[in-house]
């Protein structure tokens, strides 16, 4: 229950794009039509699920004041915690090669489409945040940490998708001011749904 | 002759032209969270371009030993390394203003200005031109930061450099801080404004 809990926190009163405004980069470039901003998003919601458990591993068992205990006595009072940020990089950015590896092999359009974007999932402020929320909050287990991820995730999925619509529209029906096209007005539209979005905040699940 | 006027375009087209945050769209995140107040968005940007410089000249100089299967990783590393060590000076010379950052500085890493320009550029050039690329870009971020945090710290709190610029008087007829510039939407409109500026001035940027 309470995994289902962060887990709907998570897509709407932690929003990853409208409440913390994380992973804006790839999200303002690759909004330009659903399908792309889609393919992104399940690559990032991919991201999360699988880095944020292994960082929360290594968190528990690695960073934590104390957590090498479990290697002996002598160990119990090792804090690595300032080592956190360059761990959880080096996790995050050999997921990413990975995925990068996996999305040129299975889809070469989605790996065109999404051009100097894939690499820089790996520095998508969403997913290093994501690791970094996970840490500052102290989830209670592996599978709490997957929900949030899952979450985190999805919520940035629906984000750039419902953007990503709302710009194809904004494209073909409406008369924008020229200089404003573009990426003009896709900072305008998220920061009106940011605000819409901050309405979500005062509720307790 | 012709390298010269290169690098002269190296260095001074990220000012304008062809800026990280308006024209390349890199590093919008940062520029959300720290420019609530004009003081640490200064030493954001300071950080940022020296970070940036010296990332780009180690990748350019290791660019051909660097196997591509693994380039993220050896380019986050170099950045992670760099970071803490701006971090660790700032700490130890500006403790003040390291702790209104906190985290902030660590998120350098994630800054997309920095991998982007490491992909785009570094990648392919030698050290001296990647070196000037990295001022240039750091600049012209710091260029915007500092706009964004000029016109929400006036806005939203009335002062710059917590100096309160905006007199008792203001007040006293009735004005009343701007709330809204305080919040990161706020940041988005900002830019979006200038944005609208800067592409009314080159009309080579507008899209259709």
């Amino acid at each position: 229950m309470e995994n289902l809990n962060i887990f709907i926190r998570s897509i709407f009163v932690d929003n990853m794009v409208f409440a913390y405004f994380l992973g804006m980069c790839s999200f303002l470039a690759v909004s330009k039509n659903v399908k792309t901003a889609f393919g992104l998003g399940v690559a990032v919601t991919f991201m999360l699920v699988i880095t944020l458990p292994i960082n929360y591993l290594l968190n528990t068992y690695v960073l934590q004041p104390g957590a090498l205990g479990w290697l002996g006595a002598e160990y119990a009072d090792v804090d690595l915690s300032f080592l956190s940020l360059i761990l959880f990089i080096a996790v995050i950015a050999s997921m990413t090669q990975l995925v990068e590896m996996a999305v040129e092999r299975f889809s070469p359009s989605l790996y065109a489409s999404l051009g100097i974007f894939l690499p820089l999932i790996a520095v998508n402020c969403a997913i290093l945040g994501g690791s970094l929320f996970m840490q500052q909050r102290g989830f209670g287990s592996v599978w709490t940490a997957t929900c949030a991820g899952a979450g985190w995730g999805l919520g940035w999925l629906m984000a750039i998708t419902a953007v990503a619509a709302i710009r194809e529209r904004v494209a073909s029906y409406s008369k924008v001011p020229r200089p404003l096209r573009g990426v003009g007005i896709t900072f305008i539209i998220t920061a009106l749904m940011g605000i819409a979005f901050m309405s979500f905040l005062g509720i307790k699940l | 002759m012709a390298e010269k006027t290169d690098i002269r375009k190296v260095l001074f087209n990220p000012f304008s032209k062809n800026n990280p945050v308006v024209v390349q769209i890199l590093g919008i995140c940062s520029i959300l969270a720290v420019t609530v107040k004009l003081e640490p968005a200064i030493v954001m940007g300071l950080s940022v371009i020296a970070v940036l410089a010296f990332s780009n000249v180690i990748i350019s100089l290791i660019r051909k030993t660097i196997p591509n299967s693994v380039r993220i990783i050896v380019q986050l590393v170099v950045v992670a390394g760099l970071v803490i060590i701006v971090s660790e000076l700032l700490k130890a010379y500006a403790y003040d203003v390291s702790v209104q950052l906190s985290v902030f500085v660590g998120l350098i890493i994630t800054n997309c200005i920095l991998m982007g320009r490491l992909e785009a550029f570094a990648m392919a050039n030698r050290p001296w031109p990647s070196f000037l690329d990295g001022i240039g870009n750091g600049v012209g971020y710091t260029i915007i930061l500092v706009i964004v945090a000029f016109f929400r710290e006036l806005l939203g709190s009335g002062t710059l450099l917590g100096y309160r610029v905006v007199p008792q008087a203001v007040y006293d007829a009735g004005y009343v801080n701007n709330g809204l510039m305080i919040l990161p939407p706020a940041a988005l409109l900002v830019v979006a404004c200038i944005i609208w500026v800067h592409r009314s001035y080159n009309k080579d940027l507008q899209e259709d």
